[in-house]
């Protein structure tokens, strides 16, 4: 077989594009994410059983469906509801939420992790249990935080590239489209596995150093 | 007849089928120093920790300023009693992701709703009574052992205790970091706060103590003057206890 150069080359700039798109899905789902996966996992370790529950069953849903019928879930099935996203943020929404119910269970384990005596100590000068958590045990359980949150970070690029079966124009979508075109599936498709591969490696990078640069008490 | 700070009516305390403290009482006056001593496992500890609910008794009552402590009303209401017992321990607990003043400021600032400003101010006086301002920017990791504890005395004292409750606050220091620890529990002492102290430091318990009581099997063998109970103890556990003691 012969390989089209003349077609990667031409593909490149194109897929830029769907670089960015992917990048921009990326960053608002994670970011959403993040926020809701604190809120749910500081939820899961309250003294609210209700809450508990909730939270719980609710990471358990996410756990036990595929990724692919969320997505559709929120694109196709929320609008009977009358909750109505265009592409873009069906997905984003989409992957927020299946990323909150992991961040959740990483900020359960981190805080869970620390020392005993810490709560103790907060607990003896009167704080109360929302207080000890916030200011207390999450700001110590950051650093060894970092390294499950960044698995869950490539692991949600990564699954971005499932928002190509709702039309989001992210970097498989921009890739598929080509494809269709020019009919080379060999070219393409390596060349997007590389782009995901150097994306996730410039992320891991960026973990590595954040880590680092965080204290160890 | 005036109230005393702390009055405790048949307190027990069981771990399943492990009967840890078996109904002790005793009340502890304004401005008394109370040392407790005995063998580990005779629920010194379980004692203290039950005095400001860290560990929920399994029956009695205790009293603060007459009133009963309670583990019924709002989280708040609890919290806020919790706090008027100070509580050391004796691996410190301090805050590592702050500075010493901080650490000692939090508790002001997010309990009594004082401005961080406020708390902090107050927070460097406590860290001037334990002879720690020097080293008030300071992370607890780049403290020794002894001024670890001596900011987590100041912590404490940051709340305005109505008594100061230590839990064995030497045992985990290096032998030459043990006096300045027991120097500011002494001045503590001097200057009328009440105290309840659990320790083996002996000669602490002689000179600082108002009274000694030694507990064995989750109840009070023993009580009395210093001079007098370490002089001629009655009981055999005492006796074993103080002769093991000296022995060392």
């Amino acid at each position: 077989m012969t390989i089209d150069w003349g077609i990667i080359f031409k593909s490149m700039p194109l897929l830029g594009h769907g670089v960015v798109v992917t990048l921009q899905v990326s960053a608002l789902a994670s970011l959403l994410g993040l926020a809701l996966g604190v809120a749910l996992g500081l939820s899961s370790l309250s003294h609210s059983r209700p809450l508990r529950w909730i939270v719980a069953g609710y990471v358990d849903f996410i756990r036990g469906t595929p990724l692919l019928i969320q997505i559709f879930l929120v694109f196709f099935a929320l609008p009977a509801l009358g909750i109505r996203f265009d592409e873009f943020w069906a997905g984003v929404v989409a992957l927020s939420l299946n990323s909150a119910a992991f961040v959740a269970e990483v900020v359960r384990g981190g805080v869970g992790s620390i020392e005993r005596g810490q709560s103790e100590a907060a607990t003896a000068i009167g704080m109360r249990h929302s207080q000890i958590l916030v200011y207390i045990l999450l700001p110590q359980a950051y650093r060894q935080m970092v390294p499950p949150l960044t698995n869950e970070l490539i692991s949600l690029v990564k699954n971005s590239s499932l928002l190509s079966v709702i039309s989001v124009y992210e970097l498989t979508r921009a890739g598929q489209a080509i494809i269709s075109v020019h009919f080379v599936p060999f070219e393409i498709y390596t060349l997007l596995a590389l782009y995901y591969y150097v994306l996730i490696k410039v992320l891991s990078w960026l973990s590595g150093r954040l880590e680092r640069r965080l204290p160890t008490w | 007849m005036v109230t005393p700070v702390i009055q405790v009516q048949d307190l027990s305390k069981s771990f399943g089928d492990n009967s840890v403290l078996r109904s002790v009482s005793m009340d502890v006056a304004t401005g008394e120093t109370v040392v407790i001593i005995g063998a580990s496992g005779s629920g010194k500890t379980t004692f203290l920790r039950c005095l400001n609910r860290l560990e929920e008794p399994s029956a009695g009552t205790v009293r603060l300023d007459g009133n009963p402590v309670v583990n019924s009303g709002s989280e708040k209401q609890i919290a806020d009693q919790r706090s008027q017992f100070g509580f050391v321990f004796q691996r410190f607990n301090l805050f590592p992701h702050f500075s010493a003043l901080d650490n000692v400021a939090i508790g002001p600032e997010k309990v009594r709703g004082m401005s961080k400003s406020d708390a902090r101010a107050l927070a460097a006086a406590e860290l001037k009574r334990v002879h720690m301002s020097d080293h008030a920017m300071k992370r607890p990791v780049q403290l020794s052992g002894g001024q670890q504890q001596r900011v987590a005395i100041a912590r404490a004292l940051a709340m305005k205790p109505r008594v100061m409750l230590f839990d064995e606050p030497t045992s985990a220091l290096d032998p030459e970091l043990v006096q300045e620890v027991l120097d500011v529990m002494k001045e503590l002492a001097n200057g009328g706060m009440t105290m309840v102290v659990v320790t083996h430091e002996m000669n602490f318990a002689r000179e600082v103590a108002d009274r000694v009581i030694y507990m064995e099997n989750g109840r009070i063998a023993e009580e009395g003057l210093p001079e007098i109970l370490f002089r001629e103890p009655k009981s055999p556990g005492a006796q074993r206890f103080l002769r093991h003691l000296t022995h060392e």
